[in-house]
This record gives C-alpha cells, structure tokens and sequence, in this order.
C-alpha cells in the first residue's frame, strides 16, 4: 500500500499533503494538550515498533504469509493521535531511508494509512468492543475486525486515488500520464489482495497483540477502553491480586502435604546434630575421639521444643506428626503476620490522622 | 519450523541493518555529494524528484535518469549496487503492476494476437510509470547513500518541520535498530529451542507473542527514555545544533539543482 513516487499526480499529492497536514496538526495539538516531553519517546519507539512489525512476515490461514502495518495495535494503545503521529513517523522512515513510498506520496501515503487507518481502526474498535470488560473475548474480535475494516478502507482510498489519475491526467492521446488503471480496474486489483492477505494479516497480528495484553499488560489497554476501563483497571488488579492468593495458598497446602518426604532422607543434615547424635557420627567416622564440646551439651537443654525433630509426642504416626508440624508452623506464621498487619494499620490510621 | 516465517522475517531484519551500514560507509567517502551541504543535497534532490513526477515527456525523464546516474558515479555510488537495490526491484514490482496497462489501455493497435491487442498508449503509459518510479527511486537512493542519517535530519530542519517531528524521527531511527537486533534475538532464541515444524496456527500464535513481548519492552523502552530525558531537563522544547554553513560551492550546487529541475518541468510541460 506505500505508493511510490510517479504514481500519482503533483496535484493529487499536494491535495493529500494538505490533508494528511491538517492530521498532523490536530495530532499533535491534541498530544501537546497532554504533556509533549511524555508523549515524544512514547510515539517514537512506538513508531519504531510499527516499522519493525511492518517487517514480520506472518504466515496466514491457507499456506501464505503477509504483512501487517501495525496501524490496529497502534490506534488501540495510543489512541487515535499517538497512532496519527506514530505511523506517520514509522512511513517517512520507510520513505526517507528505505525507498519503501515515496517522497512526493508520502503525504497520500500518511493519509491513507496513519490518517484513515488509526481513525478507522480505533472507530471500529471502540465501537465494537463497547463496555466489554478489558480482559472479555470481545475486546479480541473487535481487534481482529478493527484491523481488516481499517487495512481495507485504507487501501480503498488507495485504490480511489490509483483510479482517478487516468481520466483526469492523460496526454493529448490519451496516454495516461500516472498510475494508469480506470477505477473499474484499480478498486478490484487493490481489493482482492487487501480483502484476503494484507487484511487477514492485520487481523492476526492486532488480535494476537490484544490477546497477549489481556494476559501480560491489560494497562496498555486502558487508553481506548472509555468508561469500562477504570472498572476494569480495579477489577483487573484485585482479579489478579485474588487469582495469585489463591495460587499461594495451593502452593502452601501442596508444601505442606509434602512434608512428611522428609522421612525419605537418611540421617541427619549437615551441621543440624543433637550431642547424642554427634558422638554417634564421631564414633562411626573414627575421625572424633573426644566426646561433643561441652558448650554444646550445656547449651542444647536450654531450649526444649514442643514438636521436637517435627515428632509431638502424643502423635504416633511420624508422617501425620509432619503433616501437624507444618500446619502448626504455617498457622504461626500467618496468625503473626495478621498481628503485624493490624498493627502496621493501626500505626498508619495513627499517622493519617495525626 | 517452516522457513517462510522466521527465515524470511530475519532475512529482512539483517537486510535493513545491512543497508543501514552500506549507508553509513557509503556516506563516508569523497563525492560530488559528499562534498556538498546537506541542506543542498536535501533540497536539490527533493526538487529533481519533484521534477520527475511533473515532467510529461519520457524523453525528459529518461534525461532526468541519466543525470541520476551521473550524480551517482560521480558520488562514488557503485551503479552494481544501484542496479541491485533499486533499478530491478522498482522493475519486479512496477513493472509487473504497468505490464496489464500494454494490453488494457485503450489507444491506437500496434500489436495484435487474437483478441489480445497492444496499443501505443498503453506501451507508452507503461513505460512512463516504470521509467518515473526508477528515476525517483534512484535519486532517493543516492540522497540517502551519500548522506549521514543525522545531516538528513538537520537538513529537513531547513524545510520548516517542527523541532518535535524531527526529534521523533530521529528517535524512531535510532530505536528501530534497537528494536530490529531484539526482534532478531528473540527468533533465534526460540528457532533455536524448536524441534519439528509448527502448525500455520501454533507460528501465528508465536508471532503474535513476540509482537506483543516486544511491544510490552517498547513501551518501558519509552518510559526509559522519558524518565532518562526529564533528568536531563528535557521539558518539550528541542534545541537543534546548525552547524552548516553554505559555501560558494554549495550555493552553485544549489543552483545546479535547481537549474536543472526548472528546465526539466519546461522541457517536459
């Protein structure tokens, strides 16, 4: 869909430079309304994310690849000016250094695809989408026919521009001086490979991105989400904050139930020796002759555990006694940790208020 | 894993680094070019483009491409690479879209096999287009081959684009080698823990994933940058550094450009 230079008349590229600069102009007035200083390295490495997934070749339903602009996940993240300015920067970077369109095009070039393709894109998604929430299935169908609508329309106006360059720019015989197709041939031939590949391709890549963000950075999708999205923005962190508690609380309840494997091991761990024990290892590895330091046979009846070696004493089974030692340990702890809670609320209500 | 996606999407990350650097050394050598001011080489080369798609004569224009050349040869431009880079990819690409126009624009029969007719207006048409997109392709070409990417952008400053457009650009230029060696990266690392060919869906599913790890590191990459200028007291205003300064010899470029673009708009009218 990059027009190159030759394909268009100068008139046509002045009338679409003069459009596509009244785009530019509204974007980044809107932009600057925000805060610019945040908004420039926002724009260009999203910019340069757009050239880089411009050059993805992605395989399509059917055998064959294609490629995408970027335009939908662009227009969904940033809104509909950062995807304006984004992709208008990504074009002339193409046209600038790459030979990818041209020079006198790139204004017919920034229109059909940044101008038409973000509005569109990000029409059809907000509308399609509607209040769904940020992590429904909608929100994904609506990426996927953003993309195909909006790759379509702009290559349409593609299409409009390729088709009227022969009836209004011919020689005195005839000979078209431009693109030379008629309407009736340049809508069908541009529209046939939009309508299946480039289309489809946009398609993948936009609702692939939506559906990767939903999971990974549901925020990169609160811009474009209206009303829905500071309910969700809560709903999401407590989702998130409810789902990784209860995946804790498994992990613990798993732990626990495992701890009786520790009957498995034979011996002792390293270093974690009771004096009997000691003299015991000393005596089979002939290396100790003297019985355990006496600091330490003094020091070990200082503390006598009431589970000692995870074995409570009225308890006769040892895996159950394991089982009991780490639901005891684990109740320790959280009854401690709700103690500290209250008090640290109670400290900050103090600070508050004070 | 099918080789028509992560092959050729690699192939075309490691083509536009190589470009980049054939670019860079390109730039560096001694040339007609070269020798000029950027500002002059932008301006000149944008108004013969200009030229180009206004002239109405494919004998002007085929003048045009035969000045492009000369521009080239005398700026050091390997015209093997020119014809490689430019002139038969312009050929496989355009010459394939104007090849219908031979045979479906209507005009005076040259040719004729069975219900297959060729006219002259649509061999002429076809010709023009191809002849255009080639002159203005190689002129854009050689303007980026003997031109550093920063002088261009120093230079577009002469055309009144606003300060924050060309900070955006040349941001985005540096950022999308950043962003292509981390696409590269990630393809190799995954080809390289892949055994067996993936299905059309599982290879949509992983480009779509590394589409989306990507646009999640350009995100923070940006925040960076953000939090990165605010130290460094960047509050929105741009301050370029001008350090051209035009000589007689860039104002007889100059003129040269002009000179030669003028006569081709009368010549070609």
């Amino acid at each position: 869909m990059h027009i190159p230079d030759g394909y268009l008349s100068p008139s046509t590229c002045a009338v679409f430079y003069a459009g596509s600069a009244a785009g530019w102009y509204t974007a980044l007035k809107r932009l600057k309304r925000v805060l610019l200083s945040r908004v420039v390295p926002l724009i260009s490495v999203f910019a340069a994310f757009s050239f880089v997934v411009m050059m993805f070749n992605l395989p399509l339903p059917g055998g064959t690849t294609g490629h995408a602009l970027g335009v939908t996940i662009a227009a969904i993240v940033l809104g509909p000016s950062g995807a304006i300015l984004a992709l208008s920067i990504a074009i002339a970077i193409q046209a600038l250094f790459f030979g990818d369109g041209g020079i006198s095009t790139l204004g017919a070039n920034c229109f059909n695809m940044a101008i038409v393709g973000s509005l569109v894109a990000y029409a059809s998604y907000r509308l399609i989408a509607a209040r769904s929430s940020l992590t429904s299935r909608r929100r994904v169908a609506a990426a996927a026919i953003a993309g195909y609508v909006a790759i379509n329309v702009a290559a349409l106006f593609a299409a409009v521009e390729f088709g009227v360059q022969p009836a209004l720019f011919h020689d005195a015989a005839g000979t078209p001086l431009y693109a030379p197709y008629p309407l009736s041939i340049a809508i069908p031939a541009m529209m046939i490979g939009h309508l299946t590949f480039a289309g489809l391709a946009e398609a993948v890549i936009a609702a692939g991105l939506v559906a990767y963000l939903q999971v990974a950075d549901p925020k990169l999708l609160c811009a474009t989400a209206g009303a829905a999205a500071a309910a969700d923005a809560g709903a999401i962190g407590a989702m998130a904050s409810a789902r990784s508690l209860q995946r804790l609380w498994i992990a613990v309840a798993t732990l626990m139930l495992l701890t009786p494997l520790g009957i498995l091991a034979a011996g002792t761990a390293w270093g974690e020796w009771s004096p009997a024990e000691l003299a015991k290892a000393a005596s089979e590895a002939h290396s100790l002759v003297s019985p355990p330091p006496a600091g330490l046979q003094r020091l070990s009846s200082l503390w006598t555990a009431p589970f000692p070696a995870y074995a409570p004493s009225f308890v006769k089974s040892r895996s159950f006694g394991y089982l009991l030692s780490a639901m005891f340990g684990v109740g320790c702890l959280l009854l401690l940790s709700f103690v500290l809670r209250g008090l640290l609320e109670r400290y900050r209500r103090k600070e508050s208020s004070a | 894993m099918s080789r028509g996606f992560v092959e050729s999407t690699t192939v075309g990350f490691a083509r536009a680094l190589t470009r980049a650097m054939l670019s860079e050394r390109t730039a560096r050598q001694r040339g007609l070019l070269q020798s000029l001011d950027p500002r002059v080489r932008v301006i000149g080369l944008f108004a013969l483009i200009l030229a180009v798609t206004l002239s109405r004569r494919m004998a002007v224009v085929a003048t045009l491409l035969a000045v492009a050349i000369t521009i080239a040869l005398l700026s050091n431009v390997s015209i093997v690479t020119l014809a490689k880079r430019v002139w038969l990819i312009v050929l496989s690409f355009t010459g394939v879209i104007a090849l219908p126009a031979v045979f479906v624009t209507p005009g005076t029969p040259v040719a004729a096999w069975g219900t297959v007719t060729i006219t002259e207006q649509g061999l002429r048409t076809a010709l023009m287009l191809v002849l255009r997109v080639e002159t203005a392709v190689t002129f854009i070409t050689i303007l980026v081959l003997c031109t550093p990417w920063a002088h261009v952008l120093k230079a577009l400053r002469a055309l009144r684009l606003p300060k924050e457009v060309i900070t955006m650009l040349a941001m985005t230029y540096r950022y999308v080698f950043l962003l292509l060696k981390t696409a590269s990266d990630m393809f190799d690392s995954r080809r390289s823990r892949t055994v067996g060919i993936l299905s059309g869906a599982e290879q949509r599913r992983m480009a779509a994933r590394t589409a989306g790890v990507l646009l999640s590191k350009s995100v923070e990459l940006g925040n960076e940058v953000y939090l990165a200028m605010q130290s460094r007291g960047f509050h929105g205003g741009v301050q370029v550094l001008s350090d051209f300064r035009l000589t007689r010899w860039d104002y007889c470029g100059l003129l040269s450009f002009f000179a030669v673009a003028c006569a081709a708009v009368w010549l070609g009218r």
